[in-house]
């Protein structure tokens, strides 16, 4: 499965208008990801504090929204463009790619929470498609 | 045997006192059906599918959002029995629809967003939380 060009327009188009947010999103998205989905807490050990407001999630949030962020930018070769992100995740970290699907689920509600008029359910279908691609290039 | 804490029981009470039942049950089963378009499969009866706008502005795919909503207030008034009360839809579901259970996960999912859509900050982690438990249930008592 892969974007057309249609999926391709609507992912820039929509998460240009969120970028600015990035760090509320981020945030948000992780925080409930480990509040939500205890066992992910199990990579995130060496951290003092987990809980939602936590400095270190705030940051963390950031640098995992900076992340998908950058892949809309690489989405004509995610594979290429992720090749050193995919390295940390799936070599380093070893993360089971079932928790991929648990923070874009978390980043589907915080989106829709944040931008209800503007998560429509066709910018629904082609962000969810493109995290999934970018969820794949992450794991392999 | 599940476990509801207080809090829990409030959080989801609350969600669905809040809830117009026409708007956020047509908007899952929609969102369901453009996301993970394989689910149009088990709605073939339903007519013209081809694309958003025909799912959108289908009367018989929003009526049968309603009738999921309705179905998911039976759980939340039998919190404690979802099982048993879900024994015949678990049948219809699994025995006549032969429905692939994943799907409900998804429906599942899709109610989520549309739920975080129209409550906004005051859809907290806390409440996502016991929301989400009370989805797995449902879903745990649909499957076979």
């Amino acid at each position: 499965m892969s974007l057309s060009a249609k999926d391709k327009l609507a992912v820039k188009t929509f998460f240009d208008k969120v970028a600015s947010k990035a760090e509320d999103i981020g945030s948000e998205a992780l925080a409930r990801t480990l509040f939500v989905y205890p066992q992910t807490k199990t990579y995130f050990s060496h951290w003092a504090d987990l809980s939602p407001g936590s400095p270190q999630v705030k940051k963390h949030g950031l640098t995992v929204m900076n992340g998908v962020l950058s892949a809309v930018e690489l989405m004509d070769d995610l594979k290429g463009g992720l090749l050193s992100l995919s390295e940390l995740h799936a070599f380093m970290l070893r993360v089971d790619p079932a928790n991929f699907k648990i923070i874009n689920h978390n980043l589907l509600v915080v989106l829709s929470m944040m931008f209800p008029d503007d998560f429509t359910a066709e910018v629904h279908v082609s962000v969810d498609k493109f995290l999934a691609q970018v969820s794949l290039a992450l794991s392999e | 045997m599940v476990v509801w804490t207080d809090q829990e029981r409030a959080y989801i009470q609350d969600i669905f006192s809040k809830l117009n039942y026409e708007d956020a049950g047509p908007k899952a089963l929609q969102r369901a059906l453009i996301v993970y378009p394989w689910t149009q499969r088990y709605f073939a009866s339903f007519g013209n599918l081809y694309n958003a706008e025909a799912i959108m502005s289908n009367p018989k795919v929003a009526a049968h959002g309603v009738v999921v909503l309705h179905g998911l207030d039976r759980a939340m008034k039998n919190m404690d029995d979802i099982k048993n009360t879900y024994a015949e839809l678990s049948v219809l579901h699994s025995e006549k629809l032969h429905v692939d259970p994943d799907n409900f996960r998804l429906l599942a999912d899709c109610l989520t967003i549309v739920i975080a859509s129209t409550m906004g900050t005051s859809f907290t982690p806390e409440v996502q939380a016991a929301w989400q438990k009370f989805l797995a249930v449902v879903v745990s008592a649909l499957r076979r």
